[in-house]
């Protein structure tokens, strides 16, 4: 049985595609089939994170308008043959997205993988809804700043209102992901820390995302962190996160930087 | 610092990330936006259009690639033609606008390829 998970968090710019990046591969790693869908129309970054910008075709919107079949629209990783990616189109506009026309392409994704990762816009218009409407799990990616955990809650409040399976009488499993933490700033007081967030929001945690270079330098090359460095704290909060969205039980830590003497020396040095 | 990294073999990314925005952005400057078209997939759909002209292709049985690089992209269009003759019939049978069985009999596709290379 297919399961649909949205990536979303209602602010902007605290790691959606990142994250849907990230954990698509981290799931396709363990052998399933995901497809990753990029669902911000007109402003698609989805590609451009994964590596696959030059490959373009088709997108979403072709394939809602019947302009191309999904098959022809997905583009196939070329480091991991069980991950695919559905692009959002750059030259339309969200209202080229129509309900039925996006519920009609999350039937046959769903038929097609073992995971559809949907990458939210930022926002709560059209596009964040149609994303997460026919999810049965979703992320809320929140940064430990007082902006994006007011915008986290409502986003998690549309979650349990506005989606299919609300609409059903069911609800949409949720999980908090923190990411740019710090923990050592939080231990000094200046950052929010996991405790004060989640106890703000109380929805479970799925994992928590240490402040790493290791981000950035994955997205200048074009690939998700758990793929250009799985074993930097990053990839390994993700891929715990991707367990725990399986089903497993695995303990919650932060992943810290596994400093080299150089590093360390160097750090001291430029202080 | 950037001298002994190197030294150390951990490339920087910020001049990959430089390329590939240059390349993107020219592609995207040069076909996102009012009355702009993109090259590559208008000579896609045109390519398309002539063929169905003159054999009836089943939308499933093309493959599109794009490639796009800094001097050169490269369009690859595969179409699975369902051996020339029925397929020609079968063509002649739309426009004539009659529903008439094609026996095929070479069950052998031929694949029509085009490659088309454009100038970025």
């Amino acid at each position: 049985m297919a399961q649909v998970l949205v990536v979303t968090s209602g602010k902007g710019g605290v790691g959606k595609t990142t994250t849907t990046a990230a954990l698509g591969a981290a799931l396709a790693k363990t052998g399933k089939t995901v497809a990753v869908v990029d669902f911000d129309v007109g402003l698609r970054n989805l590609d451009l994170v994964m590596g696959a910008e030059r490959r373009v075709v088709f997108d979403l919107v072709n394939v809602i308008q019947g302009d191309a079949k999904l098959a022809q629209a997905l583009i196939k990783d070329k480091r991991i043959d069980t991950l695919s990616l559905l692009p959002a189109s750059q030259t339309r506009d969200k209202d080229a997205l129509t309900s039925e026309g996006v519920a009609k392409v999350m039937e046959e994704l769903r038929e097609k993988f073992d995971w559809v990762v949907c990458d939210s816009p930022a926002g709560i218009e059209r596009g964040a809804q149609l994303a997460m409407y026919h999810a049965d799990k979703a992320v809320i990616v929140t940064n430990p700043e007082v902006s994006s955990v007011r915008d986290s809650d409502r986003i998690i409040g549309m979650l349990d209102s506005t989606t299919e399976k609300a609409k059903a009488g069911e609800k949409v499993e949720k999980n908090l992901l923190l990411t740019r933490y710090d923990p050592a700033r939080a231990a000094r007081g200046e950052m929010l820390s996991v405790d004060d967030v989640l106890e703000i929001l109380s929805i479970p945690l799925i994992g928590i995302i240490p402040e790493s270079q290791d981000v950035l330098r994955a997205s200048n090359l074009g690939s998700p962190v758990t793929l250009a460095a799985p074993e930097s704290g990053p990839a390994r909060a993700y891929f715990d996160a991707a367990r725990r969205l399986s089903g497993e039980k695995v303990d919650i830590t932060v992943p810290t930087e596994r400093k080299g003497l150089l590093d360390w020396l160097f750090k001291r040095g430029a202080a | 610092m950037s001298f002994l990294a190197n030294f150390f073999g951990k490339r920087s990314s910020a001049p990959v990330a430089r390329d590939r925005l240059q390349i993107l952005l020219a592609h995207e400057r040069a076909s996102v936006g009012e009355g702009k078209s993109d090259l590559l997939l208008q000579l896609q759909r045109e390519i398309m259009e002539v063929i169905r002209r003159h054999v009836s292709v089943d939308q499933d049985k093309v493959q599109v690639k794009l490639d796009r690089g800094d001097n050169c992209s490269t369009l690859e269009i595969d179409i699975e033609v369902p051996g020339l003759e029925s397929a020609v019939k079968a063509a002649e049978a739309k426009t004539d606008g009659k529903e008439t069985k094609v026996s095929s009999e070479e069950k052998t596709p031929e694949k029509a390829k085009t490659d088309a290379t454009g100038k970025a």
